[in-house]
């Protein structure tokens, strides 16, 4: 029995959780024609290219847009970010109240480990 | 144009319109509807030889609907892309009946979503990549493109607004619309924030429900006891599961289900006199206003606002009440179709279209995810 080499090895969301857990944060990127895609997968969405490569994305990015969702014990931020290398991704505004997330908003990437690990943004240059 | 342009009708439609009904299963529902759509055009259960069906709540819908018929159907398509997938198996349908794969086809669907305790049936399909930010399911994904349809065109909760109250002033021509009375734009826009920007008044209803049509090949249809209504184009797109992977938020896939559609059909969006656009929330009416070609690109704001979309303005849009105000099962796609058919039967009554020879009838699935068009016609139009 012989399988093709290029998909041996754990599958791409086992690789992006296994860095999460180490504190790192991945992205793929196509190998052909340099598009980047979050939440992983096996083929470039932009040009169908099955040769995908890992990088370390810098972090950065902008709120593309954004939601206050109103729970009756209180209030909580849902946006989707574009990273600085393009892709795009659902997460969290933290450390600004959630209705004061705006569109176009600078942001930049943490870990936050409970209950599994996954990505949350804080206003950029927000120290805190 | 397409070569299944005219060559397929649906001969009959089948509404429970059992908007609540506790005691019914969805199959309850579908049945019925069934039964009601045969009686409507004089066919029989042992003549439905093709099987369309999706049911929220069944993963297998096909094997039990046809077991409860006691039917033995020959072809089926269970395609499941949420609201959408009605129109989907409309198209699939059309091209079973005309290749012979098929006579006559059952289209069906059933719900008891408010009786069964008002929560929308989730489906087994985890999203690892949402879950740990629990954006409400699926109206923080709505909130998120109208959001990003605000800030690229200035539209505003005010326009949006307008389509509720649309809504409902042709639900009150609808004796069978479940929600009917007086509402206000004051009270649309003091109504619960749920998921900024969109409040409780921008989302559906959630009733039971179950619809079916009957289809067959335009040469039988002459011979059957109802009025036909003629399929003269469909289209369709998937474009994408979650929210954060939709190309551009504020513009769907509505832009090529309806490309494909108009060029099967031979027409354009001006020969249109009816419209159905799948209002799961007021900000998809005016997003498939724009991306049908009703108004130009970042228009629907201004447009919904002129009252062109109310009774009597300009475009009969969502003329049963919508899933706004006139119901909602889980999915409601084929209810769009049902009142597309009731007008070009010229069955409306009080809100019927005068004139009306030319309809369109636009679902939609998931979170944006699944678009479909279907346009309709009388006997003028083939
Ligand atoms: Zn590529």
């Amino acid at each position: 029995m012989s399988t093709d080499p290029r998909f041996d090895g754990p599958g791409p969301d086992d690789v992006f959780a296994a860095a999460l857990h180490e504190g790192r944060i991945t992205l793929q990127q196509c190998r052909a024609c340099a598009t980047t895609r979050h939440p992983p997968a096996l083929v470039c969405a932009a040009c169908g290219s099955a040769d995908l490569g890992w990088i370390e994305p810098s972090g950065r990015g902008t709120v593309y847009s954004t939601t206050t969702v109103r729970e009756r014990d209180g209030a909580y931020n849902v946006a989707i970010i574009e990273l600085a290398e393009g892709a795009r991704l659902m997460s969290r505004v933290d450390g600004i109240a959630p209705e004061a997330v705006a569109i176009g908003l600078a942001v930049s990437a943490r870990i936050v480990a409970e209950p599994q690990p996954h990505l949350v943004f804080h206003p950029a240059g927000d120290g805190a | 144009m397409s070569a299944l342009r005219g060559k397929t009708a649906i001969v009959g439609v089948g509404n429970t319109k059992r908007w609540n009904a506790p005691g019914r299963t969805p199959f309850d529902q579908a049945q019925e509807a069934a039964v009601l759509a045969l009686e409507d055009c004089g066919l029989s259960l042992k003549d439905v030889d093709g099987l369309f069906c999706s049911i929220s709540s069944s993963g297998l819908p096909i094997l039990n609907m046809a077991e409860k018929l006691g039917i033995r159907p020959r072809h089926a398509d269970g395609t499941m892309v949420g609201g959408a997938s009605f129109l989907f198996h409309l198209q699939s349908a059309a091209s079973a009946l005309v290749h012979g794969l098929c006579d006559v086809a059952l289209v069906v669907y059933g719900s008891n979503q408010l009786s069964a305790g008002g929560k929308l049936v989730s489906m087994p399909d985890p999203q690892p990549y949402e879950a740990p930010y629990r954006p409400r399911y699926p109206i923080s994904s709505y909130a998120l493109a109208a959001a990003r349809h605000m800030h690229d065109y200035g539209t505003t909760r005010e326009h949006l607004a307008e389509v509720a109250l649309a809504a409902r002033a042709w639900a009150n021509l609808n004796p069978h619309a479940y929600a009917r009375g007086p509402l206000t734009r004051d009270e649309v826009l003091a109504s619960r924030m749920v998921s900024d920007p969109l409040t409780k008044a921008d989302c559906c209803l959630v009733t039971d429900g179950g619809a079916a049509l009957i289809l067959t090949r335009t040469e039988r249809a002459k011979d059957l006891r109802a009025k036909p209504v003629y399929l003269l184009g469909t289209g369709a797109c998937v474009s994408h599961r979650q929210i954060a992977a939709m190309p551009d938020l504020s513009t769907t896939a509505a832009v090529e289900s309806g490309r494909l559609a108009y060029a099967a059909a031979g027409i354009a969006a001006r020969d249109v006199d009816h419209v159905m656009l799948y209002d799961a929330f007021t900000i998809t009416t005016l997003m498939f206003l724009e991306d049908l070609g009703f108004c130009a690109k970042g228009e629907g704001g201004a447009f919904v606002a002129s009252g062109a979309i109310a009774p009597g303005g300009s475009l009969p849009v969502n003329t049963n009440g919508g899933g706004l105000s006139c119901n909602h099962p889980g999915m409601y796609g084929l209810f769009t179709v049902i009142e597309a058919a009731e007008q070009l039967r010229g069955a409306a009554g009080a809100r019927q279209v005068e004139g009306c020879e030319v309809a369109l009838a636009h679902a939609n699935g998931g979170v944006l995810s699944s678009q479909a068009t279907a346009i309709l016609g009388t006997s003028a139009t083939l």
